[in-house]
């Protein structure tokens, strides 16, 4: 019964770790879709956003520099992605192509520059703390081993990344930015002839998703792992933006799509770990096989922001 | 009528000139509008009555000429400036976000907050609530847009401008969606405005509402000034020839039909809308050749719903419809417009008529690109896309006679008219025509009138959809009462007695 029970609980706790990056990252894409930017760079932004994240708390030897840095690389690469489709109203999917090439490029580059030619970071020193630690060990609360501790036991990244949702949440449904985002994502004619400045929400609501992937990036490179790897992201982004559609283009829809997909490499661990037969390789498709299906089954039947994609110029000649 | 102070001028547009690249939009256009009084601009369509006022709002920039706003010059950059010296406008194609509720977009860009820009909307809503009542703008705030008749949408798009502290408000073309009904809420609403001090520009088509509600009218034909004339003073058809340039006869003039053969037959007819309520109700109609017949009714009664299901466009749920015999009950568009040769003048252009995006020359070819002389071998040719579209131009009378510019930058008037050229030289033996008059000038209503007509002296059949009594009396050589989703009486048009079909159109029995 116990062992069950901690199996349990060792689910649940790798769900929430592996959800965490998906969380940031797709939160960023419900704030981006919003405001009628598609994002589908959020890869590249991932991934420049995990080295970073690794390299800067490999040098600084603080995980939160490193996490604040990644953010702002995330941004950086985002700013690109403005301009291009907010500015110069390119084609919002192409421009997105282009920063997932930028990011890993740019990643593996500074990588090969800065760690003598490979293609990872080395081990950072410090890992992300654990805010919670105090109340698990001999003597205290709960027991340094066991379910408690399996679940509730987590990275400072993954409450963050949960408050961040209801963050969101307030943000968009409560407060005067959130609803002249969400106009100007259905229907930015009506915004502009109110007097609200479009491209300036653009370019916000496009440089947060890239700031928030940049985090869910580092909280893969300094939190899930310790280094920063060439294979770290692999689809990451595209699994967040599955789970922000997923969500309906909503915070707390996107947290539980998240948590869905996490699910899906939660049990990917636990059947490997536990032996199970049946070739590791194949295990680790679930959280893509389940993309797809979700993706296939789920698009069509959701209703995105109205303007979404779509070019808005002022129309004065 | 008597509400208007001569002492203060509100609006004064001083030679006001818009180009649009070398394209003069407006050339040197003046209007003076005083405090009270309610203000019309008649012209064509294209004639560049939304321009000159988009200038006022300040969504485009006049390329030369002075504005002044109660005697002050200003230079209005964009609508916050506008908005800031009290004007608001309605736009002829409304702007409301769908999903967000009434109060949601009333306050947009001037959102009452609480604490670090944290939304009251409690207090909005009684805000709203209190300006509503005032003016008589009955909306519930809480109802979201896309849940409420246009002319709901519409009189949140008033209480927008009010909200703002609107003292002009100027209205593009506000009765063109409305049903009779909220036509007459709408002149009771302008009638409260203007007692209560607001100026009201308005832009309408309809001579007679001009007639009613209007103390003085501008009139602006191909972007030039004509004259200020005070409505009392002249009839409507000396404003129709004015603004045409020419005479204009109202009624049509039309031989007797030559009623042939059936050709399209309506059997039993049930059809659901999109929230899954059956509107079309086991509804029956026959067609002939070389008739009109006119559909009257008042909106909402199952019409839009009828045209879907008639096009391919909706699926019948029960029933039959046969073309020339063959059973064509839920077949494809494509099917029913190039192999049964029915073709249809949608009711909302924008949305199911036109590309915006594409050019005038692209959206005549919308259903015939396929076919010689546009295309060969899946290529298509240019020099005969291009030569098509001036030809119909040319025809139709679209102004700019530009093939190239795009659907989007069309006044209203002509983007119908684009579409009419399409439908009617595809020649089809069934011509779906829904409201297509709607937001079209007098000269051009002559027009689209008398094509219809000839379609019909050509032996082909016309069905014609619209809201306007008159224009169902005046064009149709039949006409059909729908009421409900089904047929409640048929008439002939030469006998039709215009109170007995309204009776018909509510339900009421004969
Ligand atoms: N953004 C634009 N770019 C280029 N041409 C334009 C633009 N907007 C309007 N025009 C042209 O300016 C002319 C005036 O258009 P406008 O919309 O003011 O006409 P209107 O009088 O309101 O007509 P309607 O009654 O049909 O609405 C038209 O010929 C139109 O094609
Ligand atoms: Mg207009």
């Amino acid at each position: 019964m116990e062992a069950l029970v901690n199996d349990l609980g060792f689910i649940i706790g790798t769900t929430l770790m592996y959800s965490t990056p998906l969380i940031f990252t797709a939160t960023g894409s419900v704030i981006t879709e919003r405001s009628g930017i598609i994002n589908i760079g959020l890869e590249g932004m991932m991934y420049f956003g995990a080295f970073v994240g690794a390299a800067v708390a490999y040098f600084t030897q603080d995980p939160w520099i490193g996490f604040l840095c990644a953010g702002l690389a995330g941004a950086f690469l985002a700013l690109f992605h403005a301009i291009a489709t907010v500015t110069f109203s390119a084609e919002q999917i192409v421009s997105g192509i282009a920063i997932n090439f930028l990011g890993p490029g740019l990643a593996l580059f500074l990588s090969r520059l800065f760690f003598d030619g490979a293609t990872q970071t080395l081990t950072i020193p410090n890992k992300m703390p654990l805010p919670l630690n105090f109340l698990f060990g001999d003597g205290k609360l709960f027991a340094s081993t066991g379910f408690m501790d399996l679940v509730f036991n987590q990275f400072a990244t993954v409450y963050l990344s949960i408050a961040l949702v209801f963050v969101a949440w307030f943000f968009l449904y409560k407060t005067r930015l959130g609803m002249r985002l969400m106009a100007v994502g259905e229907h930015p004619e009506a915004a502009d002839s109110l007097g609200i400045s479009v491209y300036r929400i653009r370019y916000g609501a496009v440089m947060t998703s890239g700031f928030l992937a940049g985090l869910g990036g580092a909280a893969m490179s300094i939190a899930v792992v310790s280094r920063f790897s060439n294979t770290l992201i692999s689809g990451h982004g595209f699994i967040a933006l599955a789970a922000m559609i997923f969500g309906k283009w909503r915070p707390q829809g996107a947290l539980l799509a998240c948590l869905i997909f996490g699910g899906a490499k939660g049990l990917e661990i636990y059947l490997g770990a536990k032996g199970f037969p049946v070739p590791s390789s194949i295990l680790a498709t679930l959280p893509y096989v389940l993309t797809i299906i979700i993706l296939v089954g789920w698009v069509g039947r959701s209703r995105p922001p109205a303007a979404i994609g779509k070019i808005f110029d002022k129309g004065e000649a | 009528m008597t509400s208007i102070d001569f002492s203060r001028k509100t609006v004064e547009m001083i030679d006001v000139v818009k180009k649009f690249g070398d394209f003069v939009a407006n050339d040197r256009i003046s209007l003076t509008v005083h405090k009270g009084e309610v203000h019309a601009l008649l012209g064509e369509n294209g004639a560049g009555k939304t321009t000159l006022m988009n200038c006022l709002y300040g969504l485009y920039r006049p390329t030369e000429g002075k504005i002044r706003i109660n005697g002050k010059e200003v230079v209005i950059t964009d609508p916050n400036v506008a908005i800031h010296h009290g004007i608001g406008m309605v736009h002829q194609h409304f702007k409301l976000v769908e999903p967000f509720t009434v109060t949601q977009n009333i306050i947009l860009g001037q959102e009452t907050t609480k604490m670090m820009g944290i939304l009251d909307l409690a207090a909005a809503e009684k805000k709203v609530s209190e300006i509503s009542e005032k003016y008589g703008l009955t909306v519930d705030p809480r109802a979201k847009i896309e849940d409420i008749s246009v002319g709901s949408q519409q009189r949140v798009e008033i209480l927008k401008a009010l909200y703002r502290g609107a003292e002009i408000l100027i209205l593009d073309e506000p009765t063109a969606v409305l049903t009779p009904g909220e036509i007459q809420e709408l002149v009771t609403i302008i009638r409260n405005l203007t007692a209560e001090g607001k100026t009201i520009i308005i832009i309408t088509h309809k001579l007679h509402e001009i007639k009613q509600v209007a103390d003085y009218c501008t009139i602006i034909r191909r972007g030039k000034f004509i004259d200020t004339v005070e409505v009392a003073g002249v009839t409507e058809h000396e404003l129709a020839s004015k603004m045409v340039g020419r005479e204009v006869s109202f009624a049509v003039d039309k031989r007797p039909a030559q009623r042939g053969e059936r050709v399209l037959a309506i059997e039993n007819l049930v059809v659901k809308d999109n929230r899954g309520i059956q509107v079309v109700n086991g509804l029956s109609l026959d067609l002939h050749k070389g008739e009109i017949l006119g559909i009257a009714g008042v909106d909402g009664n199952g019409q839009s719903e009828l045209i879907e299901a008639l096009m391919g466009l909706r699926k019948v749920q029960s029933g039959r419809i046969r073309m020339r015999d063959k059973d064509i009950t839920n077949a494809s568009p494509k099917q029913i417009i190039s192999e049964h040769s029915i073709c249809s003048i949608p009711e909302d252009r924008q949305k199911r008529g036109l590309v915006m995006e594409f050019d005038v020359a692209e959206n005549l070819i919308l259903e015939n690109y396929q076919r010689r002389p546009f295309s060969e071998r899946g290529v298509l040719d240019h020099q005969e896309i291009y030569k098509f579209a001036d030809q119909c131009i040319m025809e139709f009378d679209v102004r700019p006679q530009d093939a190239q510019m795009t659907a989007k930058s069309l006044s209203g008037g002509n983007q119908q008219k684009v579409i009419i050229a399409r439908e009617v030289s595809n020649d089809p033996e069934v011509l779906v025509a829904s409201q297509p008059t709607r937001g079209l000038d007098v000269g051009a209503i002559e027009y689209v009138h008398r094509a219809l007509v000839e379609q019909r002296d050509r032996g082909k059949a016309v069905l014609l959809i619209s809201f306007e009594l008159d224009e169902i009396i005046n064009v149709s050589d039949r006409i059909a009462v729908i009421f409900e989703g089904r047929i409640v009486g048929e008439v002939d048009a030469e006998n039709a007695d215009e109170n007995n079909i309204g009776l018909m159109m509510a339900g009421g029995r004969v």
